[in-house]
């Protein structure tokens, strides 16, 4: 049953050495609130897997927590370079980090499989392409029908998942809105879930019989952090800060900034602290 | 017409008129994004451009930093789950053109973002296929845009993170592949086109002001020239105004947040 409760009783309880984790939010709502909490809290070798590892991974990964990652696109977008997984890919700092490299369309598929239960997922995919060379984990299955060779990925099932959302009622359920990418699928191929909303609310009501909806008695956990997940946005509530996405290249590529950064924005900050930005409202482009 | 140009500019417009208003597109971010957005505003306003956050329909009034910005979604007819946009709407076959970037291209429009050398010991790490591997396999046909460059445009790729026309020739046939790959690659001084038989890129149209020579000198094979090469026309006064606006209006947002 869910429980609501801090954020770090949710970490404390659900995220534990080891553990194969999935923050996912495809550029929107990304659990940035939650992944500092991993990083206070001095998780250890963490599998991450994420499609796209994006600043939230740059700083588990530099901050010592991971010691692998499933991924398919590890770039700040728009802006350049992952420095701190590039670190960590080319030199090893702070520790080696052992990759296994998908497609989005293999990774959306692996997920999905997961949330179904499945042992893998098949797609017409990575014709032609190199990643089967190297990633031993994409292999073929040949239909029983027709004949035809598909690629097979094995299922993505995380030990926990943690998504944002826009807002949970006082029982646990919880309603995204807006870009959803895989966070449905993350949770429910996940053993255990955390959740941060913006809001907790009396009344659900989603807009619509169709609306994504995760029930209380799929998640394991549901947070109230307003604005964890800033710098990236939470729809109806407030914009992505691009200009922290260009600031972050330059925060990341030396250690000492890094570090440091963690240190003030992080290590001696706490959940409370992203409340400000949940002020910033959406501004619609003239 | 317009002279006063840069080959930036030339680059984005030539690669927007690729376009044509039926076209359903999955757009890739930056030069791709630019491009297919210049195409809507100008002479293509009933395209469908998709983006891989899930976002179908989209008319963004700045370009996205990332491909999933609210922008996308707020603008768009409808937005799916990720997992449904790369199984029901690409691999089923729904998308006419997929419109990507790359670090570096082959002469067979083969692309890498994956890695400089080795795969286990990278000298450069770069962010990897993200959608592309099945973009170029699935989408009808494949645009490409990137500048000429020694370092981008190479003889042999380290990693083929996508699929273009592989080794040539009938390659893609042979791998069972229905789609027609890379059908187009534009650049800031020039356009490529496969042969159409041994698919290798040939140059079929240059740009105001380019020489042959310069074309060469930034190509990292040896440059093969249609029979009948057509000059580029030069962007239009309409097409130069939409791009710059649309650029101005993105700074200006970006720096804002």
């Amino acid at each position: 049953m869910v429980r609501l409760c801090s954020l770090s009783e949710a970490v404390a309880e659900n995220v534990r050495d080891g553990d194969t984790v999935a923050m996912e939010g495809f550029t929107h709502l990304i659990p940035y609130a939650a992944g500092h909490e991993v990083i206070r809290q001095g998780r250890r070798d963490l599998y991450l897997v994420r499609m796209t590892p994006d600043i939230i991974y740059d700083q588990l990964i530099g901050a010592g927590c991971a010691r692998g990652m499933k991924f398919s696109w590890g770039g700040n977008p728009g802006v350049g370079s992952l420095h701190r997984f590039r670190d960590a890919v080319e030199n090893h700092w702070p520790r080696p980090l052992e990759i296994e490299e998908h497609s989005h369309a293999a990774m959306a598929n692996a997920y999905e499989a997961g949330a179904a239960n499945l042992p893998f997922a098949m797609l017409r995919g990575y014709i032609g392409a190199d990643l089967p060379k190297v990633n031993p984990n994409i292999r073929t299955v040949t239909c029983p029908f027709t004949g035809e060779v598909l690629a097979a990925v094995p299922a993505i099932r995380p030990d926990v998942s943690i998504i944002h959302a826009q807002r949970a009622d006082r029982k646990g359920n919880v309603l995204i809105e807006g870009i959803t990418g895989v966070q449905k699928e993350a949770v429910l191929a996940a053993r255990r879930s955390i959740v941060t909303v913006e809001e907790i609310v009396d009344e659900l009501n989603p807009p619509s019989p169709n609306s994504t909806v995760l029930p209380s008695w799929a998640v394991t956990a549901v947070v109230h952090v307003p604005g964890g997940a800033f710098p990236s946005y939470a729809h109806g509530y407030y914009p992505r800060s691009n200009a922290f996405y260009i600031a972050w290249d330059r925060i990341a590529r030396e250690r000492e900034t890094f570090k440091a950064w963690i240190r003030e924005n992080v290590l001696d900050a706490s959940p409370a602290d992203f409340a400000r930005h949940a002020a910033n409202k959406p501004v619609k482009a003239a | 017409m317009s002279t006063d140009f840069t080959p930036t500019e030339m680059m984005t417009i030539a690669a927007a008129r690729a376009l044509t208003n039926d076209d359903v597109c999955f757009v890739g971010i930056g030069a791709p994004s630019a491009a297919c957005n210049v195409a809507r505003l100008t002479h293509a306003p009933d395209i469908t451009l998709i983006y891989e956050s899930g976002t179908v329909g989209t008319k963004p009034d700045v370009l996205p930093l990332s491909i999933g910005d609210g922008e996308l979604c707020d603008t768009a007819l409808f937005t799916v789950p990720v997992p449904e946009m790369f199984r029901y709407w690409l691999q089923g076959g729904r998308i006419t053109t997929g419109f990507l970037g790359g670090a570096q291209i082959d002469k067979f429009a083969n692309l890498n973002t994956t890695v400089v050398g080795p795969y286990d010991k990278p000298k450069v790490r770069l962010p990897g296929g993200g959608g592309a591997p099945e973009i170029a396999s699935n989408c009808g046909r494949i645009f490409i845009t990137m500048a000429l460059s020694n370092r981008g445009f190479v003889e042999k790729l380290p990693f083929t993170t996508s699929m273009g026309h592989g080794e040539g020739g009938d390659h893609r046939e042979r791998l069972g592949m229905k789609t027609k790959g890379p059908t187009r690659v534009v650049t800031d001084l020039c356009i490529f086109e496969p042969d159409a038989v041994t698919r290798e890129l040939t140059v079929v149209s240059i740009h105001k002001g380019v020489t042959r020579e310069q074309i060469q000198e930034n190509c990292g094979w040896t440059v093969k020239f249609a029979a009948f090469v057509e000059d580029t026309p030069v962007p239009s006064e309409t097409e130069l105004r939409v791009l710059r606006d649309i650029n101005a209006r993105t700074k200006k947002a970006h720096e804002a947040a």
